[in-house]
Order: structure tokens, then sequence, then C-alpha cells
């Protein structure tokens, strides 16, 4: 029992002594927090990025695409052998009317608000029927688009990162002038990029006569997926992949989330193993100064665990705070912050917010306390060494 | 000089803190010459672009096809030295993951104008004599195991064989190499190929590429191409091949700022590291520096001896961690095809230097400056 006590005595004391060593102490909770804000920001990239992506997808759609295409913008699907692929089974139907849509996906170059240079925007040419199967998209701002005119709806996203897209504005592509008539919301997926307009004044604006590049189909139930699917690749009639929707957007973020996690975890790799050696030059110098005061605890008595320990959970205090300041400062700074990057499988421009998640923010405490214990350890044990004779005598 | 054993002798004092000073600051630009490159890498080697060079696209976007025809009309103008059309492939070579920019040319005109890529001549001879042959860069050949003489199978995505099925087969005739900076990682192919043998889009191109003979004229005869297709089927935006890839640099995210935001966060941090050592390492020999001053060194001479340490550890430690991210980044680019460009520029290098100089000042200029100032008596007694 006098054994626990005195450990926390002792800690207690390296504790509260914190402030008298403000300067030094101030630089390890700085140098962690540093780490952290880097950390986590640099991973919120990753998340929000991925985020976009998986909720982009939905698990009763399905995207049916040319035999070989990798994406939405190599495939081409002839207009008559659409309407075979609509009567495939498994489809949902709403007043006898089966939930298909059939999509163009061209791209036309509008200024990033951010550097005024030309971006790749994607435009997905809608038919009426397309807000029942994207059924998780709302009209926020504005309204709908007349089918039949050259109206156009715009993401959230698309409205907030290029310029010139609000409701009432017009965007020139080519010969073609576009009305912006309303600003839709996609749960912040990656459809919030997009800008729609009727399919059929897309396939003359494109001159792509009576082809579509994708069908998107809602199912009775995701049950149905492999029914249809088997359906639709052994029509002799048909040259087609089916993919499930949230497969087909998860593979389509997988290149760029696993580059940017690489780059992100290299950077905190190193900058931790810098705060590591910082953390052990800052206790170093903590315990350097406090040599005479251990030296007397332990001429007191006291052994040496507990002086070791001392030393530890001061370091994890002090790494502590720099874990929670880091992880708040990230929080406030990234936290939905939104920017825009392009897609290199499609070459189009994807929409997203920093997302620092509570899982995120858990793992840089994680990582603080860990770089803080590390950099303690070696301090700790020099402190229990001191002979206590010379260390009296010291400084 | 004489003082050097006196500045080594006490930068040794306290081994094992001058020690993990030293690592803090190598740690440090290990960092900054590695991010500097991923910076580098994300501009995608803009600055070997040309400025003679003038790329077309079509006014919509850059995926929209333009005629093959343009091709005349733009060689007989006036200040063309030479034009030619490259057209996205986007296939798949073994796994979709495998991302590999796979582009038609026309060989004899692609030579005569990316002179910066490097193909023995007798590879050049191959090429142009097999229709279905191919080059491909020195990072990719390497990664996939290819050699000359190897065929290659890629699984079309936009442009499907005439023939039926999806392979499109390539004889690989050459491996070309270049500089530094210089994209090694792209797989080229023979327009002609692709054109006779694709089932629909025959006579469409993606882009032109013209070599203009005078760089000086460049926006002057952008304006005149774009004026010359006007009102066309397929209107046209040209740009300097510099001004393109900025672009599509600038398309990817502004990576640059953030890189320099994450390493004034490093350098601050280490900066603050360093500086309290120093201090640290000057408030245990102050009665050591009272000494030397009684012994008759004047203040600047303590000065200088204290800055001196602190520039060693800072150039020392630094100069270590920069050559390590050279030595790194030789090793080429670690993500397998995404950052071709990936080198450290000789203009960051210069940079790193001068911040190791910077942090050694900043961080010494205090403790040092605390060092002059003791008076003799005062130091003595307080020890």
């Amino acid at each position: 029992m006098s054994f626990f006590k005195q450990i926390f005595s002792v800690a207690w004391l390296s504790v509260r002594t914190i402030r008298q060593r403000i300067g030094s102490s101030a630089v390890a909770v700085v140098g962690i927090a540093g780490v952290v804000i880097v950390f986590v920001a640099v991973l919120s990239i990753a998340e929000g990025f991925q985020a976009a992506m998986k909720n982009a997808g939905q698990p009763d759609r399905a995207l049916i695409m040319r035999g070989g295409a990798s994406d939405e913008m190599s495939s081409g699907l002839a207009g008559d052998a659409v309407e075979v692929m609509k009567q495939a089974p498994g489809i949902r139907r709403e007043n006898n009317q089966p939930l298909a849509s059939t999509e163009l996906y061209v791209i036309v170059d509008l200024p990033k608000r951010s550097t005024m240079t030309a971006a790749n925007v994607p435009m997905r040419g809608i038919v009426p029927i397309t807000p029942q199967v994207r059924y998780d998209t709302r009209i926020m701002a504005g309204r709908m688009l007349t089918f039949g005119t050259n109206e156009i709806v715009a993401g959230r996203g698309a409205a907030a990162q290029f310029a010139g897209v609000s409701v009432g504005s017009q965007i020139k592509t080519g010969q073609v002038t576009w009305t912006v008539v309303g600003i839709f919301e996609a749960g912040g997926s990656v459809a919030e990029t997009e800008l729609w307009a009727d399919a059929r004044v897309v396939q003359g604006a494109f001159r792509r006569n009576n082809s579509f590049q994708s069908v998107l189909v809602r199912l009775e139930s995701p049950e149905q997926f492999t029914k249809t699917k088997n359906w639709l690749t052994t029509n002799p009639q048909l040259n087609v992949s089916v993919v499930d929707e949230s497969v087909y957007y998860s593979d389509h973020s997988a290149n760029m989330t696993t580059l940017i996690r690489k780059v992100g975890f290299g950077i905190a790799v190193l900058m931790a193993v810098g705060a590591v050696f910082g953390a052990i030059l800052t206790m170093y110098t903590a315990v350097s100064t406090r040599t005479r005061e251990i030296a007397t605890l332990r001429a007191l008595g006291f052994n040496t665990t507990s002086v070791v320990i001392s030393v530890l959970v001061e370091s994890l205090v002090l790494g502590g705070l720099g874990g929670l300041a880091g992880g708040v400062l990230a929080y406030v700074a990234f936290n939905g912050y939104q920017t825009s990057t392009m897609n290199f499988q499609t070459f189009s421009q994807v929409a997203f917010a920093f997302a620092v998640t509570p899982w995120l923010l858990a793992q840089g405490l994680t990582y603080a306390l860990i770089m803080a214990f590390f950099g303690a350890l070696l301090p700790a044990v020099k402190a229990a060494r001191l002979p206590i004779a010379s260390a009296l005598r010291e400084l | 000089m004489k003082y050097l054993p006196l500045i080594w002798k006490s930068l040794w004092r306290r081994k094992v803190r001058t020690t993990f000073t030293l690592l803090s600051i190598f740690i440090a630009f290990l960092l900054f010459g590695l991010l500097m490159t991923i910076r580098a890498a994300f501009s995608l080697g803009v600055d070997l672009a040309g400025l003679d060079r003038l790329v077309l696209i079509h006014k919509i976007s850059l995926v929209m096809p333009l005629p093959e025809s343009y091709k005349g009309r733009l060689q007989t103008m006036p200040g063309v030295e030479i034009a030619t059309h490259n057209s996205w492939f986007g296939g798949v070579y073994q796994d979709p993951k495998n991302f590999i920019a796979q582009i038609a040319v026309e060989p004899t005109e692609f030579m005569e104008i990316y002179k910066e890529y490097k193909l023995p001549p007798q590879q050049k001879k191959a090429w142009l004599e097999d229709r279905q042959g191919a080059i491909a860069g020195k990072d990719i050949a390497e990664r996939f195991g290819w050699k000359v003489g190897d065929r290659i199978p890629i699984q079309a995505t936009i442009w499907q064989p005439k023939g039926g099925g999806t392979t499109w087969e390539f004889n690989l005739v050459g491996i070309y190499d270049g500089d530094a900076g210089v994209d090694k990682t792209q797989f080229f192919f023979r327009y002609d190929y692709l054109n006779e043998n694709r089932a629909q889009g025959e006579g469409l191109v993606g882009w032109y590429i013209v070599k203009i003979k005078d760089a000086s004229q460049s926006l002057k005869m952008a304006q005149t191409f774009d004026e010359m297709f006007a009102n066309s089927q397929a209107e046209t935006k040209t740009t300097t091949e510099k001004g393109f890839v900025e672009g599509f640099a600038k398309q990817i995210g502004d990576i640059g700022s953030i890189m320099i935001a994450i390493l004034v966060a490093v350098l601050f941090t280490i900066l603050l590291v360093v500086g309290n050592t120093m201090a640290q390492a000057v408030r245990e020999r102050t009665s050591e520096l009272a000494v030397l001053k009684t012994l008759g060194f004047t203040d600047t001479a303590v000065l200088a001896l204290v800055l001196a340490e602190s520039l060693f550890v800072a150039v020392v430690g630094g100069g270590l961690g920069l050559f390590m991210a050279w030595l790194i980044v030789q090793g080429g680019d670690p993500t397998g095809g995404f950052l071709p460009a990936f080198t450290l520029p000789n203009r960051d290098i210069v940079t790193g230097v001068a911040l190791m100089v910077l942090v050694g000042v900043v961080a010494g200029i205090l403790p040092a400056a605390g060092a002059m100032r003791l008076k003799i008596t005062d130091a003595l007694r307080k020890a």
C-alpha cells in the first residue's frame, strides 16, 4: 500500500511542479500538438474523400456499363440496347415504369473558384425518371430542370467549388448555353460535384446521337442484384458489365485514398520519430533541472520505481495535453473544410469536405501518448540512476 | 579555427543530449526534402514542359475528341515547325489498379517534338517498322519486368478492337530513358495501329501538340489557332504546354500549400526544441563561461562560441537529413506510378541549406546573447 502511496505522491509532485518548468514543458506540449495536428489533418483528407465516394453508393442500386469499361466515362451503350436492359428482372417498377436511369457522363471546363483555372467538371445527362432512381438527392434551392430545355441543376459541391454556378447563372460550353435553375444535395456524396442536364439535350450538344453511357437501376431489394446481373450479362443481345453501385465508387476511390493515406502516414511516422526525440530532449531537460530535487527525494527514502513513474506520468500528462490541444485545433481548423480534387480514374473533379472523425481524434491522442511514453523512458531511467551524493552537489 | 576543439568539447559535454538534438534536426530536414519532392511531383514536371510547344484541346473539355484533319491545317500555318496529335487509350494492364498512361502517337513526329525522351537509334528504327510496336518508359518497364521483344496485352476500356474481344496486343520495341524529372512511366504506341483496328471513332484524336519556331509568339499563335477553328464542329482551346500542365496540376488541388503548411509546423517545433536545448546547455555551463571570460575571452568571442555550437548542430544534422532524403528520392517513386516526376529539385536543396543556417542562428541567438551578457562576478557566484 505504501508503495503505491509513494508512487502517487511523487508523481503528483512532478505534475504539480510542471508550472515551474513552464518553458520546457510548453515546448513538449507544442511539439506533440504539432505532430497531432498534421497527422489528423492529412488523414482527414483521406477520410473526407472516401466518405464522399462511399456515400454515393446505395446497396439497392446497380450500374450497367459496356463490357470492359472501367468507368462511366469510357462506357458507351446504344439506345436500342438500353431498352432491352430495362426489361431485366429484379428492377423495381413504379406505375409500371422500370426505375432505370439512362445517363450520359461528359466533362465540361469550368473555372475553379480557388484558382480561377479551368477544371474538369462532370456533367450528367439525366431522364425524367432519374430522381426516383437517385432517391437520395433533393433540390435544396431553385427547382428541378424542365426536360427538353437547356436548363441544368447543379450539385451543392459544384456550386461551391466552381465560379459562376448559382441559381439563375448561365454556363457556356462550346456553342451551347445552359441556365442553372436549381441546386441539389446528395448527402455529401460525389454526385454533388455534378451538373445535371436533360440527356436528350446532352446527346445533341455532345454529338452522341441516340447513345448513353450507363444505366443506373434501382432494384426491388439488394438481394436481387445477382439475378439482375446474371440476366443482363448472359443475354446474347447485350455486352455489358454490371456492378454494385457501392462497389463501383469504393473501387474508384481506392487509388486516391491509398495515396493520401500512404503519404499521410509516412509524414506522420517521420514527424513522430522527430517528436519522440524532441520529447526525450524536453524530459531530459526537465530531469536535469530537477536533479537536486530528485536526489533529495531519494535521500529521503523514496524508491527508484516511484521516481521513474513520476517522470513517465509527467510526460504522459504533457503528451495528453498536447494530443488534446492538437486534436481540438485540427478539428476547429479543418473539419468540414471544402475543397475539390481530380479523380484520375474519371478525369473529373470531386468536391469533398475534410472529415475529422472521432476515430481520427482518438488515434491522434493515442499517438500523442505513445510519443510521450517513449520520449520519457530514457530520461526516467537516468533520473533513477543518479548517484545521490553527486546529484545533490550539482547545479 | 583554433577554437574548434573547444566547440567540439562543449558539444559533447552531454553526449545523449547532443545526439538527440542532431537526430531531431536530421528528421526535420529529412521531412523537408521528402515534402519538397512530393510538392514538385504534384506539379507534374511543369519545369520541363516546353514554352515552344502548344497544346490544342477541344474547347468543351479535354475528353472531347478532335478530328484528325486539323493536322494538315495546323502544319501549313506560318511559324509552325511541326504538328502532331496524341490520343488517350485508357486501357487496363492486368489489373485496373495498375495506372499506366497509354497514349497513341505518330512516332516520327513524336520523336521529333519530344527530344527529352531518349530512345536508342535501332529501337527508333524498329518502332517505325512495326505497326504494333510500342515503347515504354524505363520505370514502368522495370516495374512490370518488361523487356524489348515482349508482347504486351492491354484490355480496352474506350476503344474496342474491330475484330471482337477487348484485348489489344503490342510488341515492346523500345524502352526510353530521360533526365531526372522526365516521366518514365508512360506507354506510347502507334496511332495508325489504333485507328485501323478500332470498332468506332475512326479519324478522331485526343489533342494536338504543335511545336512553334518562336516561343515568344506562343500567345499570338494560340489565338490564331483558336480563331481558325472557331464556329466549326470542334472548337479548340490552345495553351502552352507549360500552362496546360500547370492547369492540370492545379486541378489536383493545392498540394504545394499543404506541404508548406506542414513544413512550417515541423520547422517551428524543431526551432522550439533546439532553442530550449541550447538555452539549457548555456545555463548549465554558466560557471564555465564565466571562467572563459575571466581568462580573457571577449564578450563577442563567447557569443560566437555558443552560436557556432548551435550552427554546427543545425548544419550537420540538417545536412545529413537532406542527404538522406536525396538518397531516398534516388530510389524513385514509391507509389508505383502516381508520382512520375519524383525528384528533389536543386532549388529546394539550396533553400534547405539556407533554412539550416537560419535554424542554427535563431535557436542559438538568445542563449548566445545571454552568455555574452554574463557578468563574471555574478556568474561565478551562481555556481
